[in-house]
């Protein structure tokens, strides 16, 4: 998980002024839209539209990740006949299964064959958006060894589920979980849903603490105006950089000593409490604050 | 291609181009075009159309092109996506 993954923002697929934008917006990872977003009378318009658009935009040190239809609609397998040959970073498979999973990854072999791209450069970002998904999140991500993350879709999820979808996300509470924890073993992105209503700030901040105390590792973005309060959130706050960094320090000092557990601040330092120092420093080193 | 039916593709939102293609009976390929940068780009856009048509094996059609500040990419995959409706 080197890659800074903190926003995915999503891009309707069929629209050339943002897609043409989307490099220069600030999110981490950018997603063009081929499913929701796209009418079912231009998928194959917004198909082509992308295709080109990847081959031909700089998107600078933006991740470029493409949602395909799903493949039971038909329009997923078209979608990856046509995209994967232009190499975006990563395929978004919504509504992923386990069977979904294996057959992109079979066919992004071939394709990288064919194209001469290097086996396995492709990944893959299963859309987790159905009680079934929860329930076999852990399978889905073994499903292939490209799969470098997973997004919640929580709207989806909640209709799977018969339930509401309310403001405070109490009902989705068990599935941040399971999508964290998951995510953390296998050592890949756990990213939450989006947030949709853009006039409540306060709301939506709280969101994404929400998300991040649960130990997901970044949000989706359904518009540019997200992203910026999704940084500040999930970037390690001064205080704890200057903690990790202090804590390093002891620790290095405690080795020369050979000590194993010591204390700072009057609290027991240990091997879970450097190893979580080391992380903030590497989300501090990758966001650009060390 | 042949161009059999005629099909649309594209939008009239800015960055975009709307395309109309039919088949032609006289033969040959027909542009007509309009642009809001027909000035400056207009014999660029031209180009890019005729270039994608030629790409597309396309040798009779008539093309009726409404450009509303699109880029080549956009041009490209709208008049890609107007020959296969059509064929």
């Amino acid at each position: 998980m080197e890659r800074l993954r903190r926003t995915m923002l999503f891009m309707p697929g069929n629209n050339p002024s943002m897609l043409q934008s989307a490099g220069i917006l600030g999110a981490d990872s950018v997603i063009l839209d081929l499913e929701d977003a796209v009418s079912i009378t231009e998928k194959d318009s917004a198909r082509i539209l992308v295709r080109n658009a990847i081959k031909n935009i700089n998107f600078y040190d933006t991740e470029v990740v493409v949602r395909i239809n799903p493949l039971s609609s038909g329009f997923g397998i078209k979608d990856i006949e046509e995209v994967a040959r232009v190499k975006p970073d990563a395929l978004m498979v919504a509504k992923a299964t386990e069977e979904d999973i294996s057959t992109v990854c079979g066919m992004l072999e071939k394709i990288e064959e064919e194209e001469g791209f290097e086996k396995g450069s492709i990944k893959l970002f299963p859309l987790i958006e159905t009680a079934y998904g929860i329930e076999n999140i852990s399978s889905i991500i073994a499903s292939s060894y490209r799969v470098i993350g997973v997004l919640l879709g929580a709207e989806d999820l909640t209709a799977d589920l018969g339930i509401k979808r309310t403001r405070e996300g109490e009902e989705i509470f068990y599935a941040r979980n399971k999508v964290a924890s998951v995510c953390r073993a296998y050592k890949i992105s756990a990213i939450d849903t989006p947030f949709a209503d853009m006039d409540d700030i306060e709301g939506f901040k709280k969101d994404i603490q929400k998300a991040k105390s649960l130990g997901l590792t970044g949000k989706a973005a359904i518009n540019p105006r997200q992203i910026d309060t999704i940084h500040e959130i999930f970037a390690p706050s001064l205080e704890e950089i200057d903690y990790a960094k202090r804590v390093m320090k002891a620790t290095e000092e405690a080795k020369k000593e050979g000590i194993g557990v010591f204390s700072l601040d009057g609290k027991m330092v240990d091997a879970p409490i450097i190893a979580r120092a080391e992380d903030i420093l590497k989300n501090a080193r990758l966001a650009g604050l060390l | 291609m042949e161009i059999k039916v005629p099909a649309k593709a594209g939008t009239m939102e800015s960055n975009d181009i709307y395309i109309m293609i039919q088949p032609n009976d006289e033969g040959g390929i027909q542009l007509d075009l309009e642009s809001i940068v027909m000035a400056q780009f207009g014999k660029q856009i031209k180009e890019t159309i005729l270039a994608t048509l030629e790409e597309l094996d396309v040798k009779d059609a008539h093309i009726i092109a409404k450009d509303r500040g699109a880029l080549d990419y956009t041009i490209r995959a709208r008049i890609e996506t107007a020959v296969k409706r059509a064929i």
